[in-house]
């Protein structure tokens, strides 16, 4: 199955009398590929980065097995090596990741139904900026479990991979390359976001918004805020009057 | 090296509790339409609010980034494949790069 089609066709065309996991699992898998691209020369870049500030090979392989997130490991890497005390490191961690909270609440009304308390827990630990942006921009109301496990499972894969050939064989990596690859994760968010803008002119109101709260928040020098915060504050600011303006759907429904 | 780890530990808690209490709690609740309502809308606004203005200081030239977002925004407008928009927008900074540098 190409890629082009993979996009068009729907989880309705499958035929639901015999849903298959490993079917799901696949699909999930293939949606994830471009999260997979973009995140091994950054775990890549994060390993160099935490071998050259002295952090063990082991710690540094832990924090992508159990943070799994990339944001994170960065400034916790640049926070251990400033010597920062450990508790406001995990404060910032937790600041930083609060906005997963939004994220995985608004997931959580697209998982279906029947997935259980066991899988939820499973594949809430993958979520990421990447991989929650890609999962919900998908069509379909209901987002099978399996679809979701297959897409954290190369996200995750792809993340850990990274991260162990950073450690270990890096060194010798062309610079310009590595360069240029710093921003693929955004080019994949403008992949996902621009055909998105064509559908209806509630989301084109509430990314202008977005964007202008998020870009007045980063040149204000009145406000300090961290990037956790920043994405928090835009994203509430932007939906909360996304839905007074626009209180129905228009036009096209999910239902 | 054992604190090290205590912290990595205490690091993937505040990361995954986050991730894990509204997926587990929220998923079979019925919430009110305007929650619902605003929760579709936050995707875009995360999506819009973590590549601006952050895509200009992603790579070492401003001049390099500008041209990379272009050629993804370019790319992701003929919605061509997603696979398709990352390396467009990787080779617009590799171009600008070697354009700067020469």
């Amino acid at each position: 199955m190409s890629n082009q089609t993979m996009k068009k066709d729907s989880f309705d065309a499958i035929d639901y009398k015999q849903p298959s996991h490993r079917h799901y699992f696949k699909r999930g898998m293939q949606a994830g590929v471009p999260v997979a691209i973009g995140y091994i020369p950054i775990a890549i870049a994060f390993g160099l980065l935490a071998k050259a500030s002295g952090i063990p090979d082991l710690v540094t392989i832990l924090m992508s097995l159990i943070i799994f997130a990339g944001a994170s490991q960065f400034i916790g890497v640049n926070l251990i090596m400033a010597g920062v005390m450990y508790w406001e490191i995990i404060l910032t961690t937790f600041i930083l990741n609060l906005r997963h909270f939004l994220m995985t609440a608004s997931l959580s009304q697209r998982v279906s139904d029947t997935t259980s308390k066991k899988q939820l827990s499973l594949l809430s630990f993958g979520v990421t900026d990447e991989t929650f942006s890609v999962a919900s921009i998908q069509e379909e109301k209901d987002l099978p479990a399996m679809y979701l496990i297959g897409l954290n499972t190369i996200a995750f894969s792809a993340w850990n991979i990274g991260t162990w050939i950073g450690v270990f064989f890096a060194s010798g990596l062309p610079q310009s390359v590595q360069n240029s690859m710093g921003i693929a994760l955004f080019a994949m968010f403008i992949g996902l976001l621009v055909p998105a803008l064509k559908k209806s002119s509630s989301v084109v109101i509430v990314v202008f918004i977005a964007i202008t709260i998020s870009s007045l928040i980063y040149w204000t020098d009145m406000i300090q805020l961290s990037d956790g915060w920043r994405v928090i504050l835009s994203t509430v600011i932007a939906a909360s009057i996304g839905v007074a303006i626009f209180p129905e759907k228009e036009g096209e429904s999910h239902d | 090296m054992t604190s090290l780890i205590f912290l990595v530990i205490g690091m993937g808690l505040v990361t995954y509790i986050p991730r894990m209490l509204p997926m587990v709690f929220l998923q079979k609740v019925q919430l009110p339409v305007r929650m619902r309502r605003f929760l579709e809308f936050v995707p875009y606004a995360v999506l819009a609010s973590l590549i601006f203005p952050d895509i200009l200081f992603s790579v070492e030239n401003i001049e390099s980034a500008i041209m990379g977002s272009l050629a993804a925004l370019i790319l992701a407008a003929l919605k061509v494949n997603l696979i398709l928009v990352v390396i467009g927008g990787i080779t617009g900074v590799f171009i600008m790069d070697v354009i700067l540098a020469g």
